[in-house]
């Protein structure tokens, strides 16, 4: 038997009947919520969702641009003001999934999985919670490691910044299928520079933590610092810093751990 | 049992279905309908079997629940072919042994079908992109991307290099 789906207008209903239904479930794309009511490892009494058109719109305002928490992986690989986020979108999932999968839902993704939270990492993303009747903003990194994640709470939107320059935000993925596969490891950075050296770097990554994380240590070592060898040496030294990478059927621990700084020296030379 | 009423278009014709809330579009199209050109594979979005078009872009049928195509458009391989007249993306593929056992064909045609309704003159890497989430165990991939590329008119490596492959 089906598990029965509920559609509101206002998102703000369907975040009220989340909140008193027990056992209601919010749904996203349906990349993550069906294939785990399919495969058993969720339960669910029912799937709530909002089709509010805040939801799946793009919208730059200057230096940050907000990205309604249902708008799929292929608008932002299609959408001219993001082109700088096109790499990211195109490495999650074929075609199909792409046009299913939500920039909400990825924050959601389990490990090894969530390249886009990696790439909103970088960008300094908040993100705009909708819980009981009101919407509140959060920093991702305080978001990914809160309750909030588990909760009844549905995320609206995401905030982030727009990149100094195309060429000042990178990306790279390492999977063992291209170019869509799980994450080995995957890194994001923003590197803004002034008389060219690096001013408040900011550098995450993907599959090194039980969810994307910081990496602190690297930002503060690159700081102030050119984007050369002897620049990134002391970047590469620190690396894997407060990374808690774990072993899955696509890679070791160990690996990961060997493989960061690898990946890490080529994306900040590239 | 509540069913809810689900109004699509199915290759071209308007259609009406009742269906379970929460019924997945695979399951209308396949035990509903008796469209069963979508495979049911992996049940989890991974292997594209399924893939048939909404609206014209590819999604996977095995997560998409019938609800949420209310008012849109549905393709998939029985609506390919013109009265007796194959595809051409069907006739490439015979012409080029794209496939072997057939499981994957149907989402791989459907795959092929959205690339080139939007890039009828696609570079091998934008073929490739096209199917990556679209498996086969049979192939190795090359007759079927030959077998794209023909289509569209681009012959790549061509026959010879499928028959090798």
């Amino acid at each position: 038997m089906p598990v029965a789906l509920k559609t509101y207008d206002r998102l703000r209903d369907a975040v009220a009947a989340l909140g008193s239904e027990t056992g209601s479930r919010y749904l996203g794309g349906g990349t993550l919520l069906v294939r785990n009511l399919i495969e058993g490892s969720v339960q669910a009494s029912s799937m709530i969702r909002s089709t509010e058109r805040s939801m799946t719109e793009i919208r730059p305002a200057g230096g940050r641009i907000t990205v309604g928490a249902g708008v799929t992986m292929a608008q932002i690989a299609a959408h001219p003001d993001l082109k700088f986020l096109a790499p990211v979108a195109r490495t999650i999932g074929g075609p199909a999934i792409r046009n299913m999968a939500t920039v909400g839902g990825n924050l959601f993704a389990p490990y090894p999985y969530g390249d886009f939270a990696v790439a909103m990492l970088a960008l300094e993303a908040t993100v705009s919670v909708q819980s009981g009747y009101s919407p509140r903003d959060t920093a991702l990194d305080e978001f990914l490691l809160s309750a909030d994640r588990g909760n009844r709470a549905v995320v609206a939107a995401i905030t982030f910044r727009r990149p100094e320059s195309d060429r000042a935000f990178r990306y790279v993925k390492m999977s063992r299928t291209h170019p869509k596969g799980a994450s080995v490891v995957s890194i994001a950075a923003h590197l803004p520079a002034s008389g060219g050296r690096l001013s408040s770097p900011r550098v995450a990554y993907g599959a090194m933590a039980p969810t994307a994380i910081r990496a602190k240590a690297v930002e503060a070592a690159l700081n102030g610092k050119t984007l050369d060898e002897a620049g990134i040496a002391q970047a590469l030294a620190v690396a894997t810093e407060g990374c808690h990478p774990q072993t899955d059927p696509f890679a070791s621990d160990w690996y990961r751990r060997e493989v960061l700084p690898v990946y890490l020296k080529r994306l900040l030379l590239s | 049992m509540t069913l809810t009423p689900v109004q699509f278009r199915l290759n071209g014709e308007e259609k009406a279905e009742f269906v379970p809330s929460g019924t997945t579009l695979i399951a209308m199209l396949r035990e509903k309908i008796g469209i069963t050109s979508p495979k049911i594979g992996c049940y989890q979005g991974a292997c594209g079997a399924c893939t048939v078009l909404v609206d014209g872009e590819p999604q996977v049928a095995c997560l998409t629940l019938a609800e949420t195509c209310e008012g849109k458009s549905i393709e998939t391989v029985e609506g390919l072919p013109k009265g007796t007249e194959f595809h051409a993306l069907q006739r490439a593929f015979m012409e080029n042994y794209a496939a072997q056992c057939g499981f994957c064909t149907s989402g791989m045609l459907m795959s092929a079908k959205a690339l080139l309704d939007k890039n009828p003159n696609p570079t091998r890497e934008d073929v490739i992109d096209a199917i990556c989430g679209n498996i086969c165990r049979c192939t190795g991939y090359e007759p079927i991307i030959n077998a794209i590329l023909a289509a569209a008119g681009n012959r790549g490596p061509g026959r010879s290099s499928s028959r090798s492959a």
